[in-house]
């Protein structure tokens, strides 16, 4: 009985009071590994599934832990008074949490149990019989959809996208949660009218989906890449100025019948 | 369902003139009541205290000088100096002589003294050596309670020195009937009156000051008809001119009659506030719910078309502004602990009704909207939370709490409300609770609460532990044994049980004998008169004259005590990783950070007991010697690094404010220590001790006379604030911060708890930043917590994060996407968003 409480998985963070990322005060699991290697990745320390050590203000910390579903559980039901006043919940991100499937499902069941909502932040970069695992307890799925073009996304991000988009349309066809596509938009890679366009095409294509977020480039995570001994692949690529991003946003909302915002 | 009009009214240019006319000075210090209570008291010898007065109040009302500010529409100053104020020194006066070349240089509330003030100050104030309320408190008390006081256990100063204010009268009362209906009630009382009563000759006099009292308040009025007349025939602009004549109209019937426009209800509500200040020299004296006994008039005022919204909310503005014209001048140390010139003047929005419906109205947004406009600390806003709290109302309180002006103040309905029925309040009345000063709930026109009797600091009884109860090498408190000779750390517990109860005693000593002194020599029957039943009974407020008598003293140290006692559970107890012995001598040694003078001198002193003690003799030269020794002291390298060991060991162990259960939970017990004995005891009014846990700004001068303690914190900081975490110690956040703190018993510290968290605006940034911020007030009400108030910080603050990291490990910053503790960020994103934070205030 309840063994999936007894799953365990490796997170490298558990941030509460996360009130950016998604609706409500919610508790955000970190899952570490990542099968992408995005260029802007705002979170280097998530990519490796192996637990390292990254310097942090001058001493090093170390990143990765593994846990129970128990063990999570017990923090993230903690902040229960708060997710059913504000509507929020449970996140997880990464990471992609898929590559630890088991993990994930568990984490997402056990919060169902508890009455709190669950959404995940995630590329879908899984066999989609993976994916199906997770949806029966999956309130809102929050994907990334970097580019539309196969060759492009490989050179940024490592991988082609074909399993992506076909994971996206199958997610919407299940109707079994919400999802809200998500677009980074990084300079050099896809800040483009073109580009953004035809992501904004495709999420509008997918059955139910309604709303498309716009993540503005940032470099917050520069820092974390000289704690890991590792160059900063965006070199200085400047953040992207506030008309620009107001301006992908009017013309989403004008070109589709999407809700579009700037930000999580 | 409820219906309230919530859109916000902007303020007008009278508002911000108001202001800077308000604020161009230094606030002042004047002489003329000072003066005119020592004629009084001249002249009234011989006659019961209660006349004395009455005949005292009415003098200086006869004869104070009086002003109307430019462009004013409520009326009554009590000096001529905007924010200045007067003296009482039927109270204390001899800290003011003292003071007199200082206090318009001091570091906290400065004031400006001319020379002539001084001199006739002086002049008045021989008058009462051996007549003031301090000097009887002191001849009532123990010698113990005089030795506690001398080592800081507590501090009564508040009321030690001054009047009791703390109350809440009923205003609606006067609104409704006027001082001419008061009167009539008076004499009602005084006509049922048999020669043969057994307290005859008390009731009588009682009622007799009453209606002389309220004579006086109905004649300085008048005074302001007058001259408001006078300046209306002399004024050129014809809308002053207007303006002024209609002040004239509406202090010639109010307060002496009830009022029937908003306006007449505006002024008669400001002649009350601002004359039972000037009665007796009480801060706290608090509006509470001025949405609720306002609105009547306001309603009518709209509804038949007599005033807009915009004036309604203009005169309000008005009030806001009386409210920092009130001003109060305090001994040096006492400025320090109530530091910012404040009166806590709390005036509460929001809430239920007495049978139990949520009570929001216009008025509860326009008050909070007019704390906005003027952007001044009084009064001290309060939001009273339930669980059907409209979101609107949350919304716009929120608000402006982001402005980072530190207002308002949260209470929980839902916890306050059972807490006041356990102290025998009826429902009815524990639903109509407002809150005085700082957080202390009550029910007004019917409580003497004596809240905010004293200040206790429970750090100092757990240093007698590790002293067996000397201070400064002489006793200072009972033996509770070597603390080397505690095998258990129920021992240990039960030894700073001991201490707490023994210094407890003597705090219910120290607050009887003052509360006996003001009985007997300051006595307010223009007060009482507004306090149910003290006509009934013919006793004043301060005779038990009250329906609901309480004594309130707060307890503060909370986190440092529940910190220090799971490091000597866990340490020296279960672990075994240091000896009771050095964890003593580390504490001693300041954990070999060094001293400062003052340190060095009571290590000095601590010595030189140890010297006597072994029978050596020691001079003030040998003293004097060992401090210079002390302050030049190099410690042994071996034992700086131990004690330097043992400071690490303590900073790795789990502190209250983390959501960490067993720590919350001996913080829960800890708490009881000081609450629960308190409850026990009971005051001359008939009424019992209640504790509140909460600081005001107490926690940092007083935290300078508590050496290091077990939990690290270093001798002579500030001790942990209210029950808040320590300073810097809760590092998973605000909800675990939250869960924490909720984990004390706030119902039993039916006196108040204070609960301080610091944001950053960019945290409350947009709608959806708001909105979590109310969700997450209301989670912690869920949870039965009291009280919440946020210091919303700004750029300064943050620099200071970089600089002192340890103490603002709590700090929520929202980064890019999402919010984080500010502290656990690389410097490069600490410095941008500092940058951020210079826009957002350029803007």
């Amino acid at each position: 009985m309840n063994d999936y409480l007894n799953v365990t998985g490796r997170i490298f963070d558990i941030q509460r009071y996360s009130i950016h990322d998604g609706a409500g005060i919610r508790t955000i699991v970190f899952l570490k590994g990542c099968a992408l290697r995005c260029r802007w990745c705002c979170n280097p320390e998530s990519q490796e599934f192996a637990i390292e050590t990254m310097m942090v203000n001058g001493k090093p910390r170390t990143i990765g832990r593994d846990v129970t579903v128990k063990e999570v559980m017990e923090t993230v039901g903690r902040d229960m008074p708060y997710y059913g006043r504000s509507g929020g919940g449970l996140t997880l991100s990464g990471g992609e949490s898929l590559l630890q499937p088991e993990f994930a499902a568990a984490l997402l069941r056990a919060a169902k149990d508890m009455g709190i909502s669950t959404a995940i932040e995630s590329m879908g970069y899984a066999e989609f019989e993976v994916i199906k695992t997770i949806l029966p307890y999956l309130d809102t799925y929050l994907m990334d959809i970097k580019h539309m073009r196969p060759d492009k996304h490989r050179e940024f991000t490592g991988k082609e996208n074909t399993r992506m988009l076909d994971n996206a349309r199958k997610i919407a066809e299940s109707r079994m949660c919400e999802l809200v596509i998500r677009v980074p938009v990084i300079p050099g890679f896809n800040d483009t009218e073109q580009e953004i366009q035809e992501i904004a095409a495709f999420a509008d294509s997918l059955p139910g989906v309604d709303k498309i977020h716009l993540l503005p480039y940032h470099r917050y995570g520069e820092s974390k890449y000289e704690g890991l001994n590792r160059p900063y692949p965006m070199g200085d690529a400047a953040m992207l100025p506030e008309e620009k991003m107001e301006s992908f946003r009017e013309m989403v909302e004008r070109n589709t019948a999407l809700i579009c915002k700037i930000g999580g | 369902m409820n219906t309230y009009y919530a859109v916000p009214i902007d303020p007008t240019d009278r508002i911000r003139r108001l202001v800077e006319h308000l604020y161009a000075k230094m606030p002042e210090i004047e002489a003329a009541r000072a003066e005119l209570i020592t004629e009084s008291y001249k002249e009234t010898e011989g006659q019961p205290i209660m006349m004395r007065r009455a005949l005292a109040f009415a003098h200086i009302l006869e004869k104070i000088p009086i002003i109307i500010r430019p462009e004013e529409l409520i009326v009554g100053s009590s000096t001529i100096a905007p924010r200045g104020c007067q003296t009482y020194p039927e109270f204390s006066y001899e800290w003011l002589e003292a003071e007199f070349d200082t206090v318009e240089h001091r570091a906290a509330d400065p004031f400006y003294i001319s020379e002539d003030t001084k001199n006739r100050l002086k002049e008045a104030n021989r008058y009462w050596k051996g007549k003031t309320t301090s000097e009887l408190a002191s001849s009532y008390m123990a010698p113990e309670t005089l030795r506690a006081m001398e080592h800081n256990f507590f501090t009564p100063g508040n009321y030690f020195y001054n009047g009791v204010g703390h109350i809440t009268v009923q205003y609606y009362k006067v609104l409704e009937i006027g001082f001419s209906g008061i009167i009539k009630e008076a004499q009602a009382e005084l006509e049922a009156c048999s020669f043969g009563d057994e307290n005859y000759a008390k009731k009588h006099t009682f009622l007799e000051a009453v209606i002389l009292s309220c004579k006086a308040v109905i004649g300085y009025a008048n005074r302001y008809a007058e001259l408001a007349e006078k300046m209306a025939s002399e004024e050129g602009n014809p809308a002053r001119k207007q303006e002024l004549s209609l002040i004239a109209e509406i202090c010639r019937k109010v307060p002496e009659n009830g009022a029937e426009s908003f306006q007449e209800a505006c002024q008669s509500f400001w002649f009350v506030q601002q004359l039972l200040q000037l009665e007796s020299s009480g801060h706290s004296i608090s509006p509470g719910r001025f949405d609720q006994y306002m609105y009547p008039y306001y309603e009518k005022d709209l509804n038949s078309g007599r005033i807009t919204r915009e004036y309604a909310q203009e005169l309000i503005d008005c009030i806001w502004v009386k409210l920092n014209d009130l001003n109060k001048c305090r001994d040096e140390v006492s400025a320090e602990g109530f530091a910012g010139y404040s009166l806590f003047q709390n005036l509460i929005v929001g809430g239920q009704t007495v049978d139990g419906k949520d009570a929001t109205n216009d008025l509860s947004f326009m008050c909070i909207s007019a704390s906005k406009h003027v952007f001044l600390p009084q009064p001290s806003l309060s939001i009273r939370v339930w669980n059907r709290s409209p979101k609107d109302l949350m919304m716009h309180a929120a608000d402006l709490t982001r402005t980072g002006i530190g207002l308002p103040a949260y209470y929980n309905d839902e916890i306050i409300i059972p807490a006041l029925v356990h102290r025998g309040l009826t429902l009815e009345d524990a639903r109509d609770y407002n809150i005085i000063g700082c957080v202390e709930p009550q029910k007004s026109g019917k409580t003497e609460g004596w809240h905010d009797a004293a200040f206790f600091n429970m750090c100092r009884p757990l240093e007698m532990v590790f002293t067996n109860g000397y201070d400064r090498g002489v006793p200072a408190s009972i033996q509770t044994g070597n603390v080397e000779d505690f095998q258990t750390f129920d021992e240990f517990y039960d030894a700073y049980k001991k201490q707490m109860n023994y210094n407890i005693s003597l705090l219910v000593n120290a607050d009887n004998a003052i509360d006996m002194a003001h009985m007997t020599l300051c006595p307010l029957p223009f007060e009482s008169c507004m306090v149910d039943d003290c006509m009934k009974r013919g006793l004043s407020v301060q005779e038990g004259g009250a329906v609901y008598n309480f004594t309130g003293p707060q307890g503060f140290g909370i986190a440092n005590v529940a910190d220090s006692l799971y490091t000597v559970k866990k340490l020296v107890y279960e672990e075994k990783k240091i000896t009771a012995h050095e964890l003593k001598k580390a504490l001693e040694m300041n954990f070999g950070q060094g001293f400062d003078a003052i340190t060095a001198r009571e290590v000095a002193l601590q010595a030189a007991d140890e010297l006597r003690a072994a029978g050596k003799e020691v001079t003030p030269e040998i003293i004097s010697m060992v401090v210079q020794n002390v302050l030049t002291m190099e410690l042994p390298a071996a034992e700086k690094a131990r004690y330097e060991e043992i400071r690490d060991m303590i900073d790795a162990l789990p502190k209250f404010g983390n959501d960490i259960d067993e720590v919350d939970m001996l913080a829960r017990d800890a708490a009881y220590t000081y609450t629960k004995p308190l409850e026990t005891f009971k005051n001359p009014r008939g009424g019992i001790f209640q504790a509140g846990l909460y600081p005001v700004s107490a926690n940092v001068p007083l935290g300078a006379q508590t050496g290091a303690t077990p939990d690290g914190r270093l001798a002579h900081t500030p001790v942990a604030d209210g029950v808040s975490p320590s300073s810097g110690k809760d590092t998973n956040g605000p909800t675990a911060a939250c869960n924490s703190v909720a984990r004390l018993d706030h119902a039993i510290a039916s006196n108040g708890t204070l609960f301080n968290m610091k944001m950053h605006p960019t945290a409350m940034a947009g709608e959806k930043g708001l909105e979590s911020f109310v969700s997450l007030i209301q989670g912690y009400f869920d949870q039965k917590g009291m009280h919440m108030q946020f210091n919303v910080v700004d750029r300064n603050t943050l620099l200071d994060a970089q600089k002192h990291p340890e103490k603002y490990s709590g700090l929520v910053v929202r980064v890019a996407g999402y919010s984080a503790l500010f502290t656990t960020l690389s410097k490069s994103l600490q410095d941008d968003i500092i940058r951020r934070t210079e826009q957002a205030a350029n803007r």
